[in-house]
């Protein structure tokens, strides 16, 4: 089924923790964490790597241009 | 304290690709967490990459508000005028230099309250131009005043017990005095909104792009509507997509379903066009058109 992998980039210091990139992810290969950055808010993060499909959309819906997917290799 | 982070440490470092678009030197922006301004942005970043228009000739012309911080944050010509009026500055810059591409990006208070009425004057003459109307509803920066577009029984400073006032629907209003392109969609709708910023963008004359988007701080809040994402849980939930739907029925009821779409499209004569047939028609081979 999966064709690609993908991964993303979080800039932690530009986020404010709306979550809209872990609402919308088409695969639920985001969540919250744990860990707050400087500015007190919670940060999204990766849960499971080989979920990612480098869609792009959390880049889409972000706000703050914290975060961006993309593609890293083709999967067999 | 945080530097970028990655999930595979042999991943090639990949620049987000809208920053390129931004003045990443200003960044972080001034909206507050949950805000959909910011999503709106990165949408028009990508609609104009895809547009493939000249960014040299491209300017973005902005009024007050916190929509109004727009054209502070993008790395385009940008103007950033003064409240309402930044349509008819749009205007002057159109006629000077007919060659750019002007795109006026501003909110709903700005755009159709101080500014309504240049609003359906810039419509009406289809001065070729593109204005994107982010609509929260509400007054932001001022501190959550009622504005013409909040919905009957929304509560706002200015109205603690729920506003009475009938308002503006949008797209209406845009239908009838005379824009060619008329679309609605949501901050949820991210592909329709690129989409939409892109048509609006090439299409010759007058179209307008309503984005309904949150405002967790003061709209939200004041009306126990929970965060930005709430809303846009909402949105999800409760926009019906109806392409050509005629504009009189598209109203906005306050947390009542919202009708989306491309509702008009059409061709008419730009500005410039009529006034270069007019007066070549007046004084014949004595006028020189004007091509800026």
């Amino acid at each position: 089924m999966k064709k690609v992998q993908g991964t993303v980039v979080i800039k932690a210091d530009s986020c404010k923790g709306c979550a809209f990139c872990v609402e919308f992810c088409p695969t639920g290969a985001l969540h919250l964490s744990d860990s707050y950055n400087a500015k007190g808010y919670r940060i999204p993060e990766l849960i499971d790597e080989t979920k990612c499909t480098g869609c792009g959309l959390c880049g889409l819906f972000c706000p703050d241009f914290a975060i961006h997917g993309f593609i890293i290799k083709k999967v067999a | 304290m945080h530097e970028q982070q990655t999930a595979t440490a042999e991943v090639p470092e990949v620049k987000n690709p809208v920053e390129s678009l931004l003045r990443m030197d200003r960044m972080p922006h001034i909206w507050c967490p949950g805000c959909g301004i910011g999503t709106t942005v990165n949408c028009f970043a990508r609609a104009l990459e895809q547009s493939k228009v000249d960014l040299d000739k491209t300017a973005i012309v902005s009024g007050i508000g916190c929509t109004g911080r727009v054209a502070g944050y993008l790395n385009l010509d940008s103007f950033h005028t003064t409240h309402g009026r930044a349509i008819p500055f749009a205007t002057g810059l159109k006629l000077a230099n007919p060659d750019l591409k002007i795109v006026v990006y501003s909110g709903d208070g700005d755009l159709f309250a101080i500014g309504g009425n240049h609003f359906i004057h810039a419509a009406r003459r289809n001065v070729d131009m593109t204005v994107i109307c982010v609509n929260n509803l509400i007054y932001g920066m001022t501190g959550g005043q009622v504005a013409p577009t909040t919905p009957v029984t929304a509560k706002g400073t200015t109205y603690p017990y729920g506003s009475y006032d009938p308002p503006f629907n949008l797209p209406f209003l845009a239908d009838s005095s005379g824009a060619v392109y008329v679309a609605r969609w949501t901050v949820y709708h991210v592909h329709h909104v690129t989409k939409a910023i892109k048509e609006a963008i090439l299409h010759r004359g007058f179209s307008f792009v309503e984005i309904i988007s949150p405002c967790p701080t003061l709209y939200s809040r004041r009306n126990r509507l929970g965060d930005g994402l709430d809303q846009m849980k909402f949105y999800q939930e409760n926009s019906e997509i109806r392409h050509g739907a005629n504009t009189k029925d598209v109203d906005i009821d306050f947390q009542k379903k919202i009708i989306v779409g491309k509702f008009v499209e059409r061709e008419r004569k730009t500005y410039r066009q009529l006034m270069n047939e007019h007066l070549t028609s007046v004084f014949g081979e004595q006028y020189t058109k004007y091509e800026g």
